[in-house]
């Protein structure tokens, strides 16, 4: 392009565009969530605390693993297990957009200048890992059997059913998970998507129908992205705010 | 036209639209031209290219052929998003506000709202072609309509390469050599998913046609006129396919303990035509692809 010899209307270079439109809100609200999610699962897992009340058990720490004993510094049921959603959530294929835009700025919008010109590589060098979300999907596929068992102790007060407030805020939260992992692009590819001939694979017929159910679900990942990080916290907040007696659970049953 | 005669009387609105102007083989050019043309019920932005064209400015260069979004000739940037001039309505800007009207950032201009993207005719070259099994028994080939659902959604296809002009991959860091585009990856996941095709492309996939490149920023999908979910049912199913291959460890051992009945073999490459960087003019002349006064 060294020979150009015309002006441009867009010259490279971050922020540079024509777009009229308020394109900065959709990567500002992302940074902002993302950011508040971070700070506040840093600062739970780091609390060590509050993780459990009654039959209730924050999915910030589901599976439970005492860590006092261990006598390892900082280390706290929380901090064993959230790197395991943590990398399932930043190996999605839906919050790579989400960060690539709001982060890394690469680009910022779309048709907006992005950042890193020159220096670009994409998911090939150092972010090549971030093909093996499959391995991730894998544990957040055992993780849903962990919370779900959760959902079904907290029916389970003292040996009786009940049914507390807590009890539906975690099935909530186990439901939007569910949504969230189920309508995965790499459990759509586990299921079907591999296959290129479905009349004649091993199973076709039912791969294309699991395939296409998937594929229905993945329509809206985005969405259950972040409904089910909110659930999340949602469920940690209540909770906490139980065991550390700022609010009063409600039996309903 | 009937539009016009709509469009006379004292009720016509009018609309500004700033273009840009300019002319590679005219050094230093290049400024957005302000054009003040009537409106009407139902006119485009082509429409008001055209009526400037018409009356302000014959010199005015854009390139069009079916407006009615079809065939892809009229991609531009309007406002500064890439967009179709035949199927953009002009009702959905606001009167007052100028309509900025540029040609497509990531092509060599060639005039005014023209640029030159042959480039994409090369990469398609670079392609290696359909090529299925042998026909049954009885001569035919036989496919099921659940095999070839997902393909059909990427033939809509209209190669108006607005896409390729906001992959920021390509419009930001001009990774053209390495990195085919949103466009190919689609095209290539046509073929990859073909329940007939024999052609083993997912080397290339990963290597020469650079999909580690894409990070799935999805601005391909937001600008698709045919409303093709590029990222999501192409470009991903297509990066998942290229993990199969190149990075999990776990179905490289199943493939070497249970070895794929029906491989497919890697593509005889014919002699690619040399590489040659935007903005380097091609051997032929070009001068047919620039329609100034259509």
């Amino acid at each position: 392009m060294a020979d150009k010899v015309v002006r441009l209307p867009v010259v490279d270079g971050l922020g540079n565009t024509l777009r009229k439109d308020n394109w900065w809100v959709g990567p500002l609200v992302t940074f902002s969530v993302l950011s508040g999610f971070v700070v506040y699962a840093t600062l739970r897992a780091f609390e060590g605390a509050h993780y459990a009340w009654g039959p209730y058990l924050s999915p910030l720490a589901s599976p439970y693993f005492e860590t006092r004993d261990l006598g390892v510094p900082l280390l706290t049921p929380a901090i064993l297990i959230l790197p395991f959603p943590g990398l399932f959530r930043f190996t999605c294929y839906y919050y790579r957009k989400a960060y690539y835009r709001a982060f890394a700025l690469t680009p910022p919008a779309c048709a907006v200048g992005g950042r890193a010109q020159g220096h670009y590589n994409g998911e090939r060098k150092l972010l090549v890992f971030q093909n093996l979300h499959r391995y991730a999907l894998y544990f957040a596929l055992l993780f849903l059997v962990f919370l779900w068992h959760d959902f079904a102790k907290s029916l389970s007060w003292e040996g009786e059913l009940g049914l507390g407030v807590g009890s539906l805020v975690i099935f909530l939260n186990c439901a939007f998970l569910t949504l969230y992992t189920t309508s995965c692009h790499s459990f759509r590819h586990l299921v079907g998507g591999s296959v290129d001939s479905y009349s004649t694979a091993p199973l076709g017929a039912l791969r294309f129908r699991l395939w296409s159910a998937v594929s229905r679900l993945n329509v809206d990942h985005m969405a259950f992205a972040w409904i089910s990080l909110a659930g999340v916290v949602l469920c940690d907040v209540y909770i906490r705010s139980v065991a550390t007696g700022a609010i009063q659970d409600v039996r309903l049953l | 036209m009937a539009h016009e005669r709509e469009g006379a009387g004292s009720s016509a609105t009018k609309a500004t639209l700033k273009i840009w102007r300019a002319d590679a083989e005219v050094a230093g050019s290049g400024e957005l031209v302000a054009y003040e043309v009537e409106t009407y019920p139902g006119m485009v932005v082509l429409d008001a290219i055209h009526a400037v064209q018409a009356k302000q400015a014959p010199d005015l260069a854009v390139r069009w052929n079916c407006k009615a979004g079809r065939c892809g000739s009229c991609s531009a940037e309007i406002n500064g998003k890439p967009k179709l001039l035949c199927m953009t309505r002009m009702s959905t800007f606001a009167p007052a506000e100028p309509i900025v009207v540029t040609p497509m950032k990531t092509w060599p201009l060639i005039k005014d709202l023209v640029t030159d993207v042959s480039h994409n005719y090369r990469v398609a070259k670079k392609i290696p072609p359909f090529a299925p099994r042998p026909r049954d028994a009885d001569g035919r080939w036989r496919m099921q309509q659940e095999d070839i659902d997902r393909i059909q959604e990427f033939r809509k296809c209209i190669e108006c390469f607005l896409c390729q002009d906001v992959c920021h991959v390509l419009r930001d860091h001009h990774e053209t050599e390495e990195f085919v585009g949103p466009r190919f990856l689609i095209h290539l996941a046509t073929l990859d998913m073909h329940p007939l095709d024999t052609v083993d492309r997912r080397p290339m996939i990963k290597d020469e046609f650079g999909i580690g490149y894409c990070n799935i920023t999805r601005c391909c999908t937001e600008v698709c006129p045919e409303h093709i979910v590029l990222t999501d049912n192409g470009i991903i199913p297509l990066k998942e396919r290229v993990a199969d291959d190149f990075y999990d460890p776990l179905r490289w051992i199943a493939r070497k303990l249970f070895p794929p009945k029906h491989k497919k073999r890697l593509p005889v490459l014919p002699d690619a035509e040399p590489a040659r960087p935007l903005g380097v003019p091609a051997p032929a002349n070009r001068a047919e692809t620039v329609d100034a006064e259509e």
